[in-house]
């Protein structure tokens, strides 16, 4: 990156302070679609983070496949499972969450002062820079070959898994004797929703 | 001093993930938070990618892999999540109690 130094702190703060308040309210907020779309500012603004640390194919990649995908995919769970409940409450709820509270304030006071009192050995190499791109390639067909092909069968396992795993399953009453057979995948018929049903909540 | 900056960002990031993992009772949230803990370690690769290991980007090539990981991971959770939701007919934590004993 051929920023100042001044803009390169400037851009982390702004981006660290955007990435760790939408992170909150990830977590803290009551209404889950608005959970969703601040999970789809925090990919956005740690991808800004990856252009910061040089990086722009990862940071292109995470817009891809997070905001692009995997939030998408939440949202459409969301839709799915929209179900207005009130959860019924859990007696003494406060002390499970203050106690995680504690934990992780612990874990994060642990880690950032291992961060600070480590001396790292930070290299002086030259960076890859624009070739980032071509040295990964270069990566995944020399010596990383077989963890990306294992990724691609990975990918190819969870899509089936996925498929097989949220379709409605069958259950056979009646064997069906003389229907032909066909190659599909035998599931429960789906329950018709009049249009304009009531809400559900 | 950069590099502290980015891994002292990733730890907070890490530990709202887990403070949402453990405290919030809609599945769906808590898939989201397993995201976050996911971001929050490829931030840390890529920071040191960055600063320890700039000339062969090794930490960049990681962080790819846990991106196709996490990708997988939320696809066969949502997939979870809606098996369970058709069967239970809720999405709260604590009515999935069926290895509970």
């Amino acid at each position: 990156m051929n920023l100042a130094e001044g803009v390169q702190i400037v851009s982390l703060g702004i981006l660290g302070i955007l990435m760790l308040a939408s992170a909150l309210g990830v977590v803290l907020l009551s209404n889950i679609v608005y959970s969703a779309f601040l999970l789809a500012l925090v990919f956005a603004s740690i991808s800004g983070l990856y252009v910061l640390l040089n990086a722009g194919f990862v940071a292109a990649a995470q817009i891809l496949v997070y905001v692009g995908a995997v939030n998408i995919l939440i949202l459409f769970g969301i839709m799915l499972v929209n179900k207005r409940e009130a959860f019924q409450p859990v007696s003494n709820a406060w002390i499970g969450k203050a106690a995680t509270a504690a934990v992780c304030t612990g874990l994060f006071a642990l880690l950032s002062s291992m961060v600070l009192a480590t001396s790292w050995q930070l290299s002086s190499a030259v960076p890859a820079g624009e070739a980032a791109i071509e040295v990964i390639g270069q990566h995944f067909f020399s010596d990383f070959l077989l963890p990306f092909e294992l990724a691609s069968v990975l990918l190819l396992m969870a899509l089936v898994g996925a498929i097989i795993l949220a379709r409605r399953e069958y259950v056979p009453d009646d064997e069906p004797e003389n229907e032909q057979k066909v190659l599909t995948l035998r599931e429960r018929p789906r329950e018709l929703v009049a249009s304009g049903s009531e809400p559900q909540d | 001093m950069q590099l502290e900056y980015f891994l002292i960002l990733a730890a907070a990031l890490f530990c709202v993930g887990i403070y949402g993992l453990v405290s919030s009772r809609n599945v769906i949230r808590v898939l989201m938070s397993i995201e976050l803990m996911l971001n929050a370690v490829n931030l840390n690769l890529m920071a040191f990618s960055n600063y320890l290991d700039p000339a062969e980007i090794k930490g960049q090539v990681f962080a790819v892999f846990v991106i196709t990981i996490a990708a997988a991971e939320a696809a066969v959770g949502l997939a979870i999540v809606l098996s369970i939701y058709r069967n239970r007919d809720t999405v709260d934590m604590e009515q999935f109690n069926l290895l509970k004993w």
